[in-house]
């Protein structure tokens, strides 16, 4: 475990008793906390739990219904140019990819800087060409997504949230839905976004990963913050039984 | 913003123009005006457009006499009212409708199921037909059937099939059923059959539901309505049947008689006659249709994969039980919404009637127009009309699709 | 050394081809087979028999090459017909042209099209259009031969087919003093006229509102559904007539359309709710999760909506738009009933005149002919589109 020293004392995001049901359904039930600039939190927890649906609401593909959302010292609500101003703000990878079909790899990553940032498509594409290099895969640059595979297509995506320069980044289940041989790939280029600083916000059942990067680890169930500690405390002394009970059975594989 | 340590929040207040709750409402309390406004423009523009016409929005035309002749339907007279004319339109669409929709889907589902065949030539003899006919538009194969109606043999020479079916130049005429007076007492039979078969399922179902499986746990008891169910197949059926054929027997006389059509002096006598119109119109629907109909027979075939099929043979079953027990229960929800939606195509290209003269709703409510000028309230009508057909339909195919759904396909 | 360890090869058990197993296979397998077989030689020889003996000793096709130009054109003035000709000429460039710089499908269709000119110039009657054709065939050859390769012409030819539209309808009507009025448009051309402005016309509409069904506010989602269901609810002549009698009445001042017009606007109005629900289609099979990652990203709903969601929704509808254009093709044939002069109805004046009476038969048989070879073409296009967007999906 390497000491985080890009870390911060300035939050970026704090929840202050933020609740969501879906229809009757009270998915989150009241989540407290904040996150500082250059942190890295890694939530886990068993499916159902909402940690989905609380990365989801920091940038607003969920609205919550009670509480209050700060990102970046902008409240979350309805206000329209709010939303738009966090969601560029904050880059969010999807367990599924959602990669843009109909669109090559390098148009899928410029699309948000030249429709949204207003950028030359000249600028665009260079720092598109710069981030896949960084991604390992500039050589794909011109490829349609379906003609690469998942590994690819997911740091393909991660290019994507970081081409429009957020401050934070969401990541849903990165690696969940690719084959196991390429899991690693992924997480290389997350650990390497890690040192660079940027503040991560990770929803995995990568424990290898949590314990390697994460500055704190929040365990969901339920809707609530059950438990929340640094790493080494997490993995070798956890207070709840669910959180052992989860421990074991994830360490298990 | 970077220079700032303590996070500093935007505004509490939201502007409302950048509300999205503010921006929703507005947007579509906009959009209404708009719907509004053109609803006026257009009214006004009507009240202007009559009176340049020199007409003006009157319903009472539709109790004053019609005075012209409907050529088939039921019984009309031209002293009668226009609204009784009206409906003499809509029962002849719908004659013409409900026949076509029986023809094509015999028609349809046979050169559908020879899409399929093992047997080539009859593979391919299905495949031109529904080419052929699903490509020609509907309004040539009406007028090419009508031409071909018009120059068949006079009435002295008509063509005859099995000395009960002829067909000429007036026409074809077919045997028909004709109630005796045997039919009224039979009819209260049925009744009684009815009656007798509801009570007893009733009290079945009772006796099941508060006897019988009283002692059962409340989740484990069937309903009270999949009694009536099991009661109304296993018992109510056999009753009415029971009653039905009973009462045929014990009438005076047997309840319907067939009537041949006869040659007399001036064409034929007795039986059900088609008109040209009629006929020509019916056989064009009817084939039209047939080929889309195959083609959605065909696909919904195909569509249980062959997967399911090989799946089917491998537990053992024969060809005729795959077909009966995966295939065919599997095809069905597939295949109905279409057959659906071409049924309800049937009876709207049944407004075709008007390229030769048939007169269903649409062609009554021409000449009605033509008759009275009030082209705007006759025009409400007919679409009045049509829409209670296709809603009607829709609403039973959503009513189908969510029980599909619930069963789980 | 290892092709040594390689047993010999096996071969298949005896797998005999040729017609007699292939006649087995596919005609004899079966007793009942059998049995089909020979009753369907039996009634394909009775309709042969009859067809064969209707067309070439009773039929009187005369009718069919006196009136070809009529069939083709209509009342259009024949002075004027170079209007027509260099409409065609223009589609040929810009066909030869695409079909050069696209393969595949593109280059079929232009193959089977240049094919159809060069049998036209082989019919023996045809000798009324047999110069315009010759130019057509040639020009088609020789923006082939100039196209091929030139892949940086393409957004120049896709603007030339977005210009082609109105450039066709103002070379035809013609302007100024030299003008040839829409109710002398006929024929053919008419036909293919009025299918080809109610599906390009349609479309806007009909995507706005497939979007408005789709909308979540329930005022825009109530009105589009509303009108898309009325007018999918009642019969296409119904609101043919509406056009015709209705709308000079709704329509304000002195300023009338004429009929050609009129058609056009409720053929549009039509397809418009047919086009919304194909369209709704290709909305709904795009999954949520483009819609999110749009968001994401800071697209706003319009940006979404344009760049995200309609290319993809519309490529996957591009087979039902095709089988859209099919039908309202054939439907176009319903506009004789409020007296334009389209096939069928120009079919039906030549049918009004003394000379040619009581050929309907072979009047309505050609007529038939025209619009299979063209329903059959299109509905094989759309087949080959539909196995081609299979493929290569992105």
């Amino acid at each position: 475990m390497t000491e985080n020293e890009n870390i911060t004392n300035d939050p970026i995001i704090i929840c202050e008793d933020v609740h969501k049901w879906f229809d009757d359904f009270h998915v989150l039930k009241g989540i407290t906390t904040t996150f500082k600039k250059g942190e890295r939190a890694v939530i886990c927890g068993p499916s159902g739990s909402g940690k989905s649906t609380f990365i989801r609401t920091i940038n607003r593909l969920e609205e919550h219904q009670r509480g209050t959302i700060i990102v970046d010292g902008i409240e979350l609500s309805n206000d329209l140019r709010n939303i738009n101003l966090i969601r560029q703000e904050v880059g969010m990878v999807f367990q599924q990819f959602n990669l843009f079909p109909h669109l090559t790899n390098i148009k899928n990553i410029t699309l948000g800087p030249i429709q949204v940032r207003k950028m030359s498509k000249k600028a665009a594409e260079e720092a598109a060409l710069a981030l896949l290099e960084r991604m390992d895969i500039a050589d794909q640059a011109y490829k349609y997504p379906a003609e690469i595979s998942g590994g690819q297509q997911q740091r393909v995506a991660i290019a994507r949230a970081l081409a429009m320069e957020p401050k934070i980044m969401l990541f849903d289940e990165p690696t969940s839905a690719l084959d196991p041989e390429m899991i690693s790939e992924v997480l290389d280029v997350m650990r390497e976004l890690a040192h660079s600083g940027m503040t991560m916000l990770v929803v995995t059942h990568e424990m290898g990963f949590a314990r390697e990067v994460a500055d704190r680890i929040m365990f969901f169930d339920e809707g609530v913050v059950i438990e929340e500690a640094a790493p080494a405390d997490f993995f070798d002394n956890p207070q709840h039984e669910r959180t052992k009970l989860f421990i074991s059975q994830t360490l298990q594989h | 913003m970077m220079e700032d340590n303590s996070p500093k929040v935007i505004s509490d207040k939201i502007p409302f123009y950048r509300d999205i709750r503010f921006l929703k409402v507005f947007f579509q309390i906009l959009f209404i005006i708009g719907i509004i406004l053109l609803a006026v423009f257009l009214y006004s523009n009507m009240l202007n457009g009559l009176s340049k016409q020199g007409t003006e929005l009157d319903l009472t035309f539709l109790n004053s006499e019609a005075g012209f002749e409907l050529s088939e339907g039921i019984d009309f007279d031209p002293s009668e009212t226009f609204l009784k004319a009206f409906w003499v339109g809509i029962v002849n669409t719908l004659k013409v409708s409900i026949l076509g929709i029986f023809c094509a889907t015999v028609i349809g589902f046979f050169f559908g199921i020879a899409r399929l065949s093992s047997n080539w030539l009859i593979r391919q003899i299905a495949s031109v037909y529904v080419e052929c006919f699903r490509n020609i538009p509907l309004v040539l194969q009406i007028v090419f059937w009508y031409a071909i109606m018009l120059v068949l043999p006079g009435v002295g020479e008509s063509i005859s099939l099995f000395d009960s079916i002829f067909i000429n130049v007036q026409g074809v005429y077919l045997p028909s059923l004709e109630g005796t007076a045997g039919l009224i007492p039979w009819v209260w039979y049925l009744l009684a059959g009815i009656i007798l078969a509801i009570i007893v399922v009733l009290g079945l179902a009772a006796y099941r539901y508060f006897f019988q499986f009283r002692e059962l746990h409340e989740t484990d008891r069937p309903s009270f309505i999949s009694n009536i169910i099991f009661g109304a197949k296993w018992v109510a059926a056999p009753i009415f049947l029971a009653v039905a054929i009973v009462g045929w027997f014990l009438t005076p006389e047997v309840p319907f008689e067939l009537l041949q059509p006869e040659l007399q002096r001036f064409g034929f006598v007795g039986g059900m006659n088609f008109s040209p119109e009629f006929t020509a119109l019916l056989i064009g629907l009817a084939v039209y249709t047939s080929a889309f109909i195959a083609e959605v027979v065909r696909s919904g075939i195909q569509a249980v994969v062959k997967g399911q099929r090989e799946a089917a043979r491998s537990v053992g079953l024969k060809e005729s039980q795959v077909l009966r027990l995966v295939v065919i229960p599997q095809a069905i929800p597939v295949i109905v919404p279409p057959l659906t939606s071409q049924y309800l195509n049937l009876a709207k290209n049944s407004s075709l009637a008007i390229f030769i003269g048939f007169p269903d709703l649409f062609q009554v409510g021409e000449i009605m127009m033509a008759q009275t000028g009030q082209s705007i309230p006759i025009f409400a009508m007919i679409m009045v009309s049509y829409l209670i057909m296709s809603l009607t339909t829709s609403a039973f195919m959503n009513w189908y699709n969510h029980r599909i759904t619930r069963i789980g396909r | 050394m290892e092709n040594l360890t390689f047993t010999q090869e096996v071969k298949p058990p005896d797998t005999k081809k040729g017609p007699v197993k292939w006649l087995k296979d596919n005609l004899f397998n079966t007793w009942y087979n059998t049995i089909l077989t020979c009753l369907a030689l039996v009634f394909l020889f009775f309709v042969f028999r009859g067809v064969l003996t209707w067309v070439f000793t009773q039929a009187n096709w005369q009718v069919i090459p006196a009136n070809l130009q009529i069939f083709s054109i209509g009342p259009y003035p024949l002075e004027q017909i170079w209007r027509v000709s260099y409409v065609i000429y223009g589609l040929a460039v810009l066909l030869g042209l695409s079909a050069g710089i696209w393969n595949g499908l593109t280059r079929q269709i232009t193959v089977v099209i240049g094919c159809l000119g060069a049998i036209i110039l082989l019919l023996p009657f045809a000798t009324s259009i047999r110069e315009q054709t010759l130019i057509a065939t040639v020009i088609l050859a020789v923006s082939f031969a100039i196209g091929r390769n030139k892949d940086n012409w393409k957004q120049w030819v896709v603007v030339g087919w977005v210009l082609s539209f109105p450039w066709t309808m103002m070379m035809l009507h013609g302007f100024g003093a030299d003008t040839v009025s829409t109710t002398l448009w006929g024929g053919l051309l008419l036909t293919l006229i009025l299918a080809a402005v109610g599906i390009v016309a349609c479309f806007p509409l009909g995507v706005l509102l497939a979007l408005g069904r789709r909308s979540q506010l329930p005022a825009i989602k109530w009105v589009s559904t509303v009108y898309i269901e009325t007018v999918r609810g009642v019969p296409l002549i119904a609101i043919l007539f509406m056009g015709n009698v209705l709308l000079p009445i709704f329509m304000a001042g002195d300023f009338q359309l004429d009929k050609v017009i009129r058609a056009m606007i409720a053929l549009t109005l039509f397809s418009a709710a047919y086009m919304a629900e194909n369209v709704r289609g290709g909305l709904q099979a795009i999954p949520q999760g483009q819609v999110e990652a749009a968001q994401a990203v800071g697209l706003t709903y319009p940006k979404a909506t344009l760049f995200i969601v309609l290319p993809q929704a519309l490529r996957a509808v591009i087979p039902a738009i095709v089988g859209q254009f099919i039908s309202l093709f054939k439907d176009t044939s319903l506009v004789a009933i409020i007296g334009l002069l389209d096939l069928l109805g120009i079919g039906r004046s030549v049918l009004g005149n003394s000379e040619w009476t009581g050929l309907q038969a072979e009047v309505f048989l050609f007529i038939a002919l025209i619009y299979f070879i063209f329903t059959y073409a299109m509905s094989h296009v759309s087949q080959k589109i539909e196995a081609d967007l299979g493929v290569g999906k992105h």
